[in-house]
């Protein structure tokens, strides 16, 4: 009888837990805000990516678009122009639904000044967002989206922007519920104000502890949503978050310790999850001061570095070396001009342009300060890149460790010679990396400025011609890495650990893991 | 212990407490770098605006003057890297839990450490006096960093008895206030050893015990009260010392602790955070002093303060 009890007992839990639909998430650092117009990062992305839904979504799997808040939409010839049919069951969390004129008032929002969103700039491929944000155009309606009905959204951009769907799911660009802001302030973020229209609600958050939604039961899809809850938690030393997986506190992991890779991949049918991600690692030369103001010795030095060995040995994660700028798969159809070598098959050239620029076997070169935010990540990958320079080219570099916020202060003041920097692309299009080396661009830390490079990236924004465009941007990339304002290294990887349970769950360049597409079961 | 001596010591805090306001607002000031700096370029609009929102944009000592007028009313103001939260609230979350966490490791070291202490001194240079001292010494050598992640390691995983992280229930909380309070338990079983046998050398001792007195009672009532006098005046600076230093064992067990705010706002600039939190381990500090200082006055009838 007590055997039958606790046999009933335990097979009860076991159905409990069968069902129980819930995902326990590793997410990296206390979020600053969950408010879409304020926050910036990674960890409120994937909260936030739950909490609001925009006009058009993305899928996990093909990271193609899926109807959204839009029902359906259209795109005028010229594609300026784009009308979206809003679907009539959507609805806030507090049963309102969802019009078009909360779309303004968030995109409005977003864009005022006084609201100093740091995000405001992916408003501004609509008509006069640049304008209204930086206080030119004071008249908010002049901005160019309209609703003529409380279901239909006209929006106009300021050049055709072939990309401008993909932005559509950024939590920056979704609805916001206007009441709920104007009665709470800033407090109607907290679970008990928060109105929101995704495909789950806000549930608890305490600070640096936790932060877990539910499935809200007023979405207009909820019928194919299978978690009933998910739990974030801000866990931000790697290797606490690697015990919590193994003792079964976590279904998914933010990061892995590096020295762990090897030993989680050599398990039979591992957890380690080590895919491709839209960024790149790379180091900023600057081209004002000798002897990177030569492109030979900006080209020899890209040439000496052996960038297997670098992925293989140091930086260990499955990262693929980085043969051009923008990383594989930015942008659909576009294929990157892959020049760079990823071994020293090219030293011999090195050392001819090294000589040609007045430096023969690196004599007489002035000496490469290397400037990196203090990680000893960033510092072994800069010592390895030391003493390839000075062995493949004769080449002397120093170490210049900063802090943070220090380091951030001489990048944005070009104090340095050469400097790491990672960039992950804001959405999938090559235009968002490339863009940065504009000549006047406030991220190009090079200094390098390019006439041709410049006329090629405006005609690319000004072109209709998907094919066109791509070519004006395989163009400009070429004469840039021709030119090399920077080395790339490598294209990052996410490295995490997947219980085996979670369903539904796709590696995708943009790491992006809509909960609504996941579910907890066994695999057969 | 007169009135007039708490008045005096109350009476030096004021000056002593607007010196470090001073000095903490002007030296965050002057680091390079600011709260709203990123990796991304900020339009110098954006910039502007931001300034604006957080009163940053007027002259340094006008914030000054505008800081100490809030703090004149409690007021910590807003943090600048959690947006819409304030000092206020994120210390009134955190520090209950690392006076909670200060507590069980204070209890632990206590326990611990006058245990061991107390078995040594009354065994002095046998086996009960080697072992106990020489897992103190370890126990001073090891830092946090590895004890933690061991004790996580051995009962968390090896033996699957306690959550490797984690704040919520009475098991998450054993692990983490151990590894705090192992540290503090081998001074204090060194401090304790150091005093009782001092002590049990004396005088009075030994007429207690003439007079046929009990060995609990000659331990209990007159050893302790005189023998564990080094142990009170360190408690002080240990109380002070387990709750603001806690901040690797917040990490290692990710506890939603106060430790954390104090390092990480220094790295982002949050300067209000910086202003609040140090306030508040100023405070922590000069209290527990001013508490032991009292503790002291009872237990030793010979210290008095005028």
């Amino acid at each position: 009888m007590k055997l039958f009890l606790i046999l009933s007992l335990v097979w009860s839990g076991l159905t409990l837990a069968a069902l129980e639909q819930t995902l326990r998430w590793g997410n990296g650092a206390e979020v600053k805000d969950l408010d879409p117009s304020i926050v910036t990062g990674v960890p409120e992305h994937h909260i936030l990516t739950n909490l609001f839904e925009g006009l058009v979504g993305k899928h996990p799997e093909t990271l193609g678009p899926v109807p959204g808040v839009a029902e359906s939409w259209t795109i005028s010839k010229d594609l300026k122009t784009y009308t979206f049919q809003l679907r009539k069951d959507a609805k806030w969390s507090n049963g309102d639904p969802v019009t078009a004129n909360d779309f303004i008032y968030s995109w409005q929002r977003l864009l005022d000044p006084k609201t100093a969103a740091e995000y405001s700039y992916q408003a501004y491929y609509i008509k006069n967002g640049k304008d209204i944000n930086t206080g030119k155009i004071k008249d908010f309606n002049q901005l160019g989206v309209k609703a003529p009905t409380d279901r239909t959204l006209v929006v106009t951009l300021e050049n055709p922007t072939p990309f401008f769907l993909k932005l559509l799911d950024h939590y920056s660009l979704a609805p916001l519920h206007a009441k709920t802001i104007q009665k709470h302030g800033i407090r109607w973020t907290r679970p008990e104000n928060m109105v929101n229209n995704g495909a789950f609600t806000l549930d608890k958050w305490e600070t640096n502890r936790l932060i877990s939604v539910k499935a809200n039961p007023l979405y207009w899809d909820a019928k194919s949503v299978k978690l009933t809850s998910a739990t974030f938690y801000p866990v931000e030393k790697m290797d606490t978050e690697e015990k919590m997986f193994r003792s079964g506190d976590l279904d998914i992991t933010n990061e892995i310790p590096l020295e762990k890779i090897p030993l989680w991949k050599k398990k039979k049918g591992s957890d380690y999850v080590g895919s491709p991600y839209l960024g790149t690692y790379f180091y900023w030369f600057n081209t004002k001061v000798k002897p990177l103001d030569k492109k030979e010795v900006r080209q020899a030095l890209s040439l000496a570095i052996d960038r297997d060995s670098i992925v293989k040995y140091v930086t260990k994660g499955d990262q693929p070396p980085a043969r051009s700028f923008t990383p594989p798969g930015a942008g659909d159809n576009y294929q990157p001009p892959a020049v760079l070598p990823t071994d020293l098959s090219r030293l011999a050239e090195a050392k001819e342009l090294l000589a040609k620029a007045g430096y023969p076997n690196g004599k007489g070169m002035p000496t490469i300060d290397i400037l990196f935010n203090t990680h000893d990540g960033h510092k072994k990958i800069a010592e390895v890149i030391q003493e390839m320079w000075k062995k493949n080219l004769g080449v002397n570099a120093t170490l210049v460790n900063q802090e943070w916020k220090v380091y951030l202060d001489s990048v944005r003041l070009m104090k340095f010679t050469a400097a790491r920097q990672g960039w992950i692309g804001d959405y999938n299009d090559p235009n968002t990396f490339l863009d940065m080396f504009i000549s006047d661009s406030p991220m190009n830390r090079s200094g390098w400025k390019n006439a041709e490079y410049d006329a090629l990236m405006v005609k690319a924004a000004k072109e209709l011609d998907s094919k066109k465009r791509l070519a004006h941007f395989f163009n400009a990339e070429k004469i840039w890495l021709d030119e090399m304002p920077s080395m790339p290294i490598y294209v990052y990887t996410r490295n995490y650990l997947k219980n085996k349970k979670v369903q539904g769950w796709y590696s995708n360049i943009e790491d992006l893991h809509p909960l609504k597409y996941v579910w907890i079961g066994d695999s057969k | 212990m007169s009135l007039n001596y708490i008045l005096k010591r109350l009476a030096v805090m004021i000056p002593v407490f607007l010196m470090v306001v001073t000095l903490v607002f002007f030296m965050i000031r002057f680091a390079p770098g600011g709260p709203f700096d990123s990796e991304k370029a900020v339009s110098p609009e954006i910039m502007r605006n931001l300034l604006a929102k957080y009163h940053m944009d007027a002259p340094l000592w006008k914030q000054y003057l505008r800081y100490l007028n809030d703090l004149a009313h409690f007021d910590l103001g807003p943090s600048f890297k959690y947006a819409n939260r304030t000092v206020n609230e994120l210390i009134g979350e955190s520090f209950p839990v690392s006076i909670e966490l200060g507590m069980l490791s204070l209890a632990w070291a206590l326990v611990i450490g006058i245990l061991a202490g107390a078995l040594a001194a009354l065994r002095p240079n046998t086996l009960w006096d080697y072992i106990p001292m020489s897992f103190s010494i370890l126990g001073i050598c090891l830092p946090t960093f590895v004890i933690g992640p061991g004790l996580a390691l051995a009962f968390g995983l090896w033996y699957d008895w306690l959550p490797v992280a984690g704040w919520s229930s009475w098991q998450h909380k054993v692990l983490p206030s151990l590894t705090l309070g192992l540290a503090y338990s081998a001074f204090i079983s060194r401090l304790t050893r150091g005093g009782l046998i001092e002590i049990l050398n004396q005088d009075f001792i030994r007429t207690a015990r003439a007079k046929g007195l009990s060995e609990t009672t000659v331990m209990v009532k007159h050893a302790f009260r005189g023998g564990l006098l080094p142990v009170v005046s360190y408690l002080g600076p240990a109380l002070a010392g387990i709750i603001t230093g806690a901040l690797v064992t917040e990490t290692i067990f990710n506890i939603p602790g106060l430790g954390r705010f104090f390092i990480q706002s220094a790295v982002n600039r949050d300067y209000t955070v910086v202003m609040g939190t140090s306030l508040l381990y100023f405070g922590l500090i000069f209290v527990s002093n001013f508490f032991v200082d009292i503790l002291y006055a009872w237990l030793d009838p010979r210290v008095r303060y005028d």
